[in-house]
Formats: C-alpha cells, sequence, structure tokens
C-alpha cells in the first residue's frame, strides 16, 4: 500500500525541525569531534591520524582517576536523590489528593523558576565560613570559631543532590500515580505487612520511573559542571572541568575532544550496566 | 432491627454498623448476620453505601459506630492484613509484576509458610478452579474469565472465614458474565466458603445468593431469599428495584385493610393487594407495582377471565428477546403504556404491533405500597 503524497509531505514537514536539530546540533558537532580526536599535531598546522589522544586518557592516572571519581560521585548522589525523592513522590502520587497534590507537585518545581547558579549562590551563601549556617553553630556555642563548610566532596554532594531533585520527583511521581490503590490495599488484604507491599508491589511497579529518572540524574550530574566547581572549588575534580580545561585554558582541542567521546561512552557503558544490573530495558523506561 | 445477640454458628455478624463521610452518612446503623458457608449478596444501586460496608469488614474504612463479629470475635481494632477475611476486587487487583503462582503464593508467603508446603497449597487451589495449566503464565496472558478465577483463587488458598466480593463480574461482558455467575455459584457450593457478594446487578444478586439484602441510602430495606425479595417485596424500593415492573401512583379510593379500590393519577381503577406496612386508609397516596409476566394477555375478552383487573389495549412494539420477550400495550383511554411479558406458548405467535388485545391481572398479583412522602 503505498501513502498518499500529501500524507508524506505532511510527515515530512512534521519530522524536520527534530531532523535538523538532531543533524546541526548533536551528529554534525560529533562527527567533528570525533576527527579532531582522533588527531596529534605533528608539526604547526600539520596533524596526523592517531589514537594517541585515547591512550593519554588510560595512561595518565589524573584523567582516570578524575573521571572514576565523577562516575562514583554521580552514582553516589543519584542512589541519595533516589532515597530523598521516592518517599517524597509517594506522598505526593498515593497520600495527598486533590489541590493540595498540585500544590506539592508545583512546590517541588518552584526552584526552578531561578537559575542554577543563583540556587548554587545560595548554598554558598549558607555554607561558606563566613556563611548563616557557620554564624549559626558560632553564635550558639556549638563550634568555638568559624568553620569552612563549602569546597569539599559533601558540600558538592548536596549541591548535586539538590539539584537532581525534580528530575527524579516527576518520573516517580509519574509511575506511581499509574498504581491502582487496590493493588496496595489487595497486599494488605492478602496479609502483608507495609514492607512487603512496598518490596512486592510499589517499587517493582515503580521500577520503570525509578530507571528513567536515574538515568536522568546521573546523566545530568555526569556533565554537570557549575555546581562542582562553585561548591567543590579547585580541587572538585569534575570530569567536565577537565574538558573545558583542554578546550579554554591548555586550547587542547584534541585531547578534549577525545576526552568528550570517553564521557559518552563510559556514561553509556554505566547506563547500560545498571539497566542489565536492575533488570529494566531503556524502551520500559520511556513507556 | 431489634439486636439480640448474634447466633453463634454465624461467621459474620455486623452490629449496629455506622460510617460517616462528614456530613453524609453512607452506611446507617446497619446489622445483620450470615450464616456459615452461605451465599450472602448485598445489592443496591451505586451510591447506596454498599463498597462502603465491604470495605469496614474487610478493614479499609475504620466504623463510626458498631461492631463486626467473626465467628464471635470482634475484628473491628485488627488491621486488614490481621483480618480473616480476604477481598476479590472491583478490577480484580491481580499484581501485573507476578506470574499466576506467585500472585497466589504472595499470601501464602507472607505467613511464613514452607517453600514445598507452597507449592503443594498453590497446586491445589489450581486444580480446584480448573486452572492448573496456567501457573507459569503472566496476568496479561489471561482472559478475563481466568483472570476472576485466579483473584478467587488467590483468596481461597488462604482459607478465609469470609470472601468478600466487591463487584468482580462489573467489568465483563454480559455473555461472559452469564456463564461465570454459574461458575461462581457452583465454586461456592463446592468449596463451602462464606461469600459476601455486592452488586447492583439484580439478576446476579437473584441467581447466585442463599440470601440477599437490598441496600438504599445506607440502610437495608429488606433482607430475605431471592424468592421473598420477588414476590413479597416489603417496600416500594425493593419491588421497584428487585426485577422489571409496571408502576402506577394513585389514591386510595376505598379499602377493606387489605386489598385496596385505587384510581391512578393516569385515571385508571385498579385492585390492588396491600403490602409492607403501615395499613392503608382511604385517601392514601399509593405506589402499585405489577410484574409483566403476571398479566395475562389475550387476543378476546374472554382471556382474562377470573382476573379482578381488565384492560383493552393497542400492540404499540414488540420486543423480542428469546423467552425474555415483552409487548408493550398501550391503553388508548389514558396513553400510558404497560410492559406485558410475551408467553412463548404459541397462540400469540403472530401479534403484530396495532393489533388490539385484553390484558388481565390478578388483584393478588398488583402489590400497593404507602407512597413515599
Amino acid at each position: 500500500m503505498s501513502t498518499p503524497p500529501q500524507i508524506r509531505l505532511g510527515l515530512l514537514l512534521l519530522f524536520a525541525p527534530i531532523v535538523f536539530w538532531l543533524a546541526l546540533l548533536v551528529i554534525l558537532p560529533h562527527v567533528d569531534m570525533l576527527l579532531i580526536s582522533l588527531r596529534v599535531r605533528v608539526a604547526p598546522r600539520e596533524y596526523a591520524t592517531s589514537l594517541a589522544n585515547y591512550a593519554e586518557f588510560f595512561t595518565e592516572p589524573l584523567y582516570w582517576n578524575t573521571f572514576a571519581r565523577t562516575a562514583i560521585m554521580s552514582v553516589t548522589a543519584t542512589v541519595m536523590t533516589l532515597l530523598i525523592a521516592f518517599p517524597v513522590s509517594y506522598y505526593i502520587a498515593k497520600m495527598v489528593r486533590g489541590r493540595s497534590k498540585t500544590f506539592l507537585f508545583l512546590l517541588c518545581l518552584t526552584p526552578f523558576w531561578v537559575s542554577e547558579l543563583v540556587r548554587t549562590f545560595g548554598w554558598m551563601i549558607l555554607l561558606r565560613e563566613t556563611g548563616i549556617v557557620s554564624s549559626l553553630l558560632l553564635w550558639s556555642g556549638l563550634t568555638d570559631a568559624r568553620v569552612e563548610l563549602l569546597y569539599n566532596d559533601a558540600a558538592i554532594m548536596v549541591g548535586l543532590v539538590y539539584t537532581s531533585m525534580l528530575f527524579m520527583v516527576v518520573p516517580l511521581v509519574t509511575t506511581l500515580d499509574s498504581l491502582d490503590d487496590s493493588l496496595v490495599e489487595a497486599g494488605y488484604d492478602l496479609g502483608g505487612n507495609s514492607f512487603t507491599v512496598m518490596r512486592h508491589i510499589v517499587i517493582p511497579h515503580a521500577m520503570p520511573g525509578i530507571a528513567s529518572g536515574s538515568i536522568v540524574v546521573f546523566m545530568l550530574t555526569l556533565g554537570n559542571y557549575l555546581t562542582p566547581k562553585l561548591l567543590g572549588g579547585k580541587d572538585s575534580l569534575w570530569f567536565t572541568d577537565q574538558i573545558y580545561t583542554q578546550f579554554i585554558t591548555r586550547f587542547n582541542w584534541e585531547l578534549g575532544s577525545a576526552f568528550g567521546f570517553l564521557l559518552l561512552v563510559l556514561s553509556s557503558a554505566i547506563v547500560w550496566i545498571g539497566l542489565k544490573l536492575s533488570g529494566q530495558t531503556l524502551s520500559a523506561t520511556v513507556r | 432491627m431489634a439486636v439480640t445477640s448474634p447466633p453463634t454458628d454465624a461467621d459474620l455478624a455486623c452490629v449496629q454498623l455506622v460510617k460517616r463521610f462528614g456530613d453524609f452518612t453512607a452506611v446507617d446503623d446497619v446489622s445483620f448476620t450470615i450464616a456459615e458457608g452461605s451465599f450472602f449478596s448485598i445489592l443496591g444501586p451505586s451510591g447506596c453505601g454498599k463498597t462502603t460496608l465491604l470495605r469496614m469488614i474487610a478493614g479499609f474504612q475504620r466504623p463510626d459506630g458498631g461492631d463486626i463479629r467473626i465467628k464471635g470475635k470482634s475484628i473491628v481494632a485488627l488491621p486488614p492484613n490481621r483480618r480473616p477475611v480476604n477481598m476479590v476486587f472491583q478490577h480484580l487487583a491481580l499484581f501485573p509484576m507476578m506470574t499466576v503462582e506467585q500472585n497466589i503464593a504472595y499470601g501464602l508467603k507472607r505467613r511464613k509458610m514452607s517453600k514445598a508446603e507452597i507449592a503443594r497449597k498453590v497446586a491445589a487451589v489450581l486444580e480446584r478452579v480448573g486452572l492448573p495449566e496456567l501457573a507459569g503464565k503472566r496476568i496479561d496472558q489471561l482472559s478475563g474469565g481466568q483472570k476472576q478465577r485466579i483473584a478467587i483463587a488467590r483468596c481461597l488458598v488462604l482459607e478465609p472465614a469470609l470472601l468478600l466480593l466487591d463487584e468482580p463480574l462489573g467489568a465483563l461482558d454480559l455473555k461472559l458474565r452469564e456463564r461465570l455467575k454459574v461458575e461462581l455459584k457452583e465454586l461456592q457450593a463446592q468449596v463451602g466458603t462464606t461469600f459476601a457478594y455486592i452488586t447492583h446487578d439484580q439478576s446476579e444478586a437473584l441467581v447466585m445468593s442463599d440470601q440477599v439484602a437490598v441496600m438504599d441510602r445506607g440502610r437495608f430495606v429488606q433482607v430475605g431469599t431471592p424468592q421473598q425479595l420477588y414476590f413479597e417485596p416489603r417496600t416500594a424500593f425493593v419491588a421497584g428495584f428487585v426485577g422489571d415492573s409496571n408502576r402506577w401512583s394513585g389514591r386510595v379510593e376505598d379499602t377493606n385493610g387489605t386489598e385496596a379500590i385505587v384510581i391512578t393519577t393516569n385515571g385508571l381503577t385498579m385492585i390492588a393487594t396491600r403490602a409492607g406496612e403501615p395499613a392503608l386508609s382511604k385517601g392514601d397516596a399509593v405506589d402499585i407495582f405489577v410484574r409483566p409476566e403476571a398479566i395475562v394477555l389475550g387476543r378476546d375478552a374472554d382471556g382474562a377471565g377470573g382476573c379482578e383487573n381488565r384492560l383493552p389495549g393497542r400492540v404499540e412494539s414488540l420486543l423480542f428477546d428469546g423467552a425474555n420477550s415483552r409487548v408493550m400495550v398501550r391503553h388508548p383511554a389514558t396513553g400510558g403504556d404497560i410492559m406485558v411479558a410475551l408467553p412463548q406458548t404459541g397462540e400469540l405467535m403472530g401479534l403484530r404491533r396495532g393489533e388490539d388485545v385484553y390484558l388481565g391481572w390478578r388483584a393478588r398479583q398488583a402489590t400497593c405500597f404507602a407512597a413515599a412522602p
């Protein structure tokens, strides 16, 4: 059966924006980046094709250590976000009804009215040596000198979890909303307690939401530049910072491109492993 | 209803149960007992409080007053997971993330039973509901009727004192519903578990139950066997809700206590029998109910001989539905339509629209109730 030409034209026009977007902003730069990452400068304005840039990542401990640290911190941040967001989402989706539900959901959204930079400065005002928390501790006599709460891993973690919250709450509320109340009731009716109902009914049902929320949060955290840089200071050692340094400070586009590609490949691999371990598929998470 | 201490062989006794939501009283002073091993239905229109009543027995809602006892012991203070009662939900609530086997084993696992024991019980109950081959299937691979039986099996495997069923046939198509009605009744007789079944479908309640309670606006209007409800309704609500009826409103012209001569609002004069309380007196507003199958239909006036109420009419339409066929007959003087069952015995086979017929019914089969104020 052939498609009438006017339908084919309509389809083409509808798909045009996404095709252009993908081609110009995603595929084209990546192809160029791949080409740049595969060359080394042998003399001024003279380049040769080589895998040396990739080799450098694996031979220089600073680079892959930074990557490993970034990945581990991101996984930790994802898990912590999930642990905090799950009860919140369960409360919003299952315990409250009507207007208060909408209100609570909007409340989760309001911080995103403000730019990420301003929100991160908010954390800095709270946590710096002359900041509110430090002053409060001094005033109450819990410490006898001012304390610097910024520029450590805990501060980075706080900032990352805070920034990621919404991206976990939205998919979780959506999947938990679709859980039929009578399934939970049946769970209790057949003799289950709160723990077994949560473990055998609520969590298995919410699994696609947990997986998609975790993927989004992990990718955003891994690719975050601002929060680790501002809250972690010079020693934040975030992988995106390495990429920035190569491109802007060192003007070494070849190595920077290789790092960019490695970030893409390695983070995809981590997501794939995560999906395999939890028994989920990518197609199930977007449903 | 006077409250006496319920008989000890009763599986479930509800005593003066009350549930309010704000100003609205959903369940209003309901008392009843269900005998062990019987099939008890609660029949009522939607919003009459039957679901609330069931959810209180299951433990999902706390009564504001009264007591629920199972085999003499009060269960009001127990949470749902510790009550010897299981529920088949309206949409069955089978766990979609588990297989049939895991669904049935769920409750047994919560009782910390050994693996071998669980496997044995699951196999036995699947055998009992006649679906042993489905153990490993996913829930979405089952047909409507199979889901139904698995949901019941999941409860029966726990050997509850009482099985609650919340309109489990409501979501199914008519043909399947008809078949499952019979199956459910047979299953109950076979396993001997006490069933409490709620429905708004009078045919389900009549076909399956040993006892039916008709519920309206939070109260039990009448409790009795299906035959009692059908043939001896005690209120106008029961007469109108259980089975089809022709209904007239009118005023009592004369009465001897049991029988009354009534002039209806559209000008017919009828002799009807009083049912229910209170006694009627001259001038009272009443409602008269006559079942379609109680009306004799004939081509000539002699056919309705022996009937106190006789009317000429003209066939307005024929509603053929096999054994359930009906004729709508219009009374020419008043223009009112009367529904009459069409006997399938043959002599009225050629009846067609516009034909003149004669109707008649006994005073005994026209029940009248004092109209609701």
